[in-house]
């Protein structure tokens, strides 16, 4: 089957959403949504818990509540939705470009298009991505593949539970867990800091006297069919586990919440560039890929803590898309942003003088009483001190206008 | 149980959960009133450390079984915080309710579940099949 459209979003989480919502209220008349789940809303679904929306909505939603809203919007703005549709490659023919999907309903779809939205949003890293020694037992999984068994389909993954790293996904299971009757006995994160918000160590760890071992890391995974126990070590400076004080923590399943990463693997074939910084696509001030016409947003363009700045975000990238389609996008001069001290990166990386723009940071330490400034040579754009700044809260920083004769942008820490 | 000497203030470190911004709180506290919160960013904190101190509460959210639905179970929260001695109870309750579809988002499934003032309601919808 062959189908036009005028723009592709790959992806019906809360960045696809987001982004077709925004290119049909700028105009574009035919947009197609492909998704490769039966539902829309992506990984909120899962996400049972509540703390999304507070900037979006004001109000407190759960997951699924975040997404219901955007569905229903969706479902009123004549957007067309494909569910269960694998989208396999993206075409790039210059002026337009082929979207190839394979869809329950309607088999192999060949879609021309304008432009493609990539909210493809990201992956979990794995055991074998960070190389635990040990045998290869059953209940070694992702804390997203936990909650996933959990929540939808009702399935506990096991009674005794360690989980490694203190991403907010293995809070949050920690907490479902012991809700659910499992025992949690421990939260190893490597890192001297957690990995996960701050209000979600409080509500699901303290809360249940469950112990966090920072700067600590499981050395080893025992069990034939069924993984039985961890050895649980502390590590020094350089990340060298001290053998002396090792410790073995009993267990039926060992959760996994050691970090997401951008799924580009689309974006690879069609030749964008990634950012080896956030493994998601190198963008411009528009958050165009070097692909002309080909746009990203959301996780899969860099990793988010909050829903509300990916629906945020995807906004802008759906209008700027819109304009891209209706060909009033116009490229002025871009220039540059750097990054500077403590901040690990700065997105987008090209900014265009004389407009605003919008830059999301992470910061590469934690450290205590710093001020951020963004600087235009020896002018001053932004300043704000901060008490603490932790590596896993992105900041969001507006520029209401980039000096027109800027040359580039600093951003960093004093 | 603490005792206070007349015009002696208890102090504690609290990290604020009401939004994830996660404000560390530095609270100063006589038995019964929150008497200086320093380090909230809005208004919500200081009603937060009143809360925490005095009697901590914390939504709860899980799934209940569903039948008629597309998937076997319907996340569920309670519609306001409820007190933290009773979310073990509260659990108790989930597991034993079950509810047919069709549900929309907001339905309560379970009023005043475990005697804890607040109703159990939906968080998703799903026609009926």
């Amino acid at each position: 089957m062959i189908k036009e459209f005028d723009a592709v979003v790959i992806g019906g989480g809360p960045a696809g959403l987001a982004a077709a919502l925004s290119l049909k209220s700028n105009g574009v008349k035919r947009v197609l949504v492909s998704e490769r789940e039966d539902v829309l809303g992506g990984i909120l679904q899962q996400c049972i818990h509540n703390g999304f929306g507070l900037h979006r909505f004001n109000e407190e939603l759960t997951g699924p509540e975040y997404a219901e809203r955007y569905i229903d919007f969706v479902k009123e703005a004549d957007i067309e939705i494909y569910t269960s549709s694998c989208t396999i490659d993206i075409v790039n023919e210059g002026e337009s470009k082929t979207v190839y999907l394979m869809s329950e309903l309607y088999g192999l779809v060949e879609v021309k298009t304008k432009a493609v939205i990539l909210a493809m949003g990201c992956r979990e890293r794995n055991r074998g991505n960070i190389a635990i020694p040990g045998s290869r037992p059953s209940g070694v999984m992702t804390a997203g593949l936990a909650q996933k068994l959990v929540n939808r389909y009702g399935y506990m993954p096991g009674k005794e539970v360690v989980i490694l790293g203190s991403g907010d996904i293995g809070l949050i299971m920690a907490r479902r867990m012991t809700w659910e009757g499992a025992k949690v006995k421990a939260v190893v994160e490597v890192q001297p800091y957690p990995g996960g918000l701050n209000r979600n160590i409080v509500q699901c760890l303290n809360d249940f006297n469950i112990p966090l071992y920072l700067s600590h890391t499981v050395t080893n995974i025992k069990g034939n069919n069924r993984i039985t126990s961890v050895d649980i070590a502390p590590i020094n400076e350089y990340r060298e586990p001290s053998k002396e004080e090792q410790f073995t923590l009993t267990c039926d399943s060992l959760l996994l919440s050691v970090g997401l990463v951008p799924e580009n693997e689309l974006s690879l074939k069609v030749g964008i560039e990634l950012d080896k910084v956030t493994s998601g696509p190198l963008v411009d001030a528009n958050l165009m890929t070097n692909v002309t016409g080909i746009f990203a947003c959301g996780n899969v363009l860099h990793v988010h803590d909050l829903v509300d700045f990916v629906s945020e975000e995807s906004e802008a990238c759906g209008n700027a898309a819109a304009k891209y389609i209706n060909s009033t996008l116009t490229k002025g001069e871009e220039i540059p942003v750097r990054t500077g001290n403590l901040v690990r990166y700065v997105l987008p990386t090209k900014v265009e003088p004389g407009k605003e723009a919008l830059l999301s940071l992470r910061t590469m330490a934690t450290a205590e009483g710093v001020t951020l400034y963004i600087k235009s040579g020896d002018e001053v754009l932004y300043k704000k001190k901060h008490k603490k700044i932790f590596p896993s809260e992105m900041q969001r920083v507006l520029i209401k206008q980039v000096p027109a004769d800027a040359k580039k942008l600093d951003v960093l820490f004093k | 149980m603490f005792f206070l000497n007349k015009g002696e203030n208890m102090r504690k470190s609290l990290i604020c959960i009401t939004c994830p911004l996660g404000c560390s709180l530095d609270v100063e506290y006589d038995t019964n009133h929150i008497t200086k919160v320093d380090g909230a960013t809005c208004k919500r904190g200081e009603k937060y450390a009143e809360k925490e101190i005095f009697s901590p509460e914390r939504i709860v959210t899980s799934t209940v079984k569903i039948t008629g639905a597309s998937i076997d179970f319907l996340p569920v929260k309670t519609d306001k915080t409820v007190s933290k001695k009773i979310m073990s109870k509260v659990m108790e309750e989930v597991f034993r309710i079950k509810v047919k579809a069709p549900v929309k988002v907001g339905d309560i499934v379970c009023s005043n579940v475990a005697d804890s003032g607040a109703n159990l309601v939906a968080t998703r919808s799903f026609r009926g099949q």
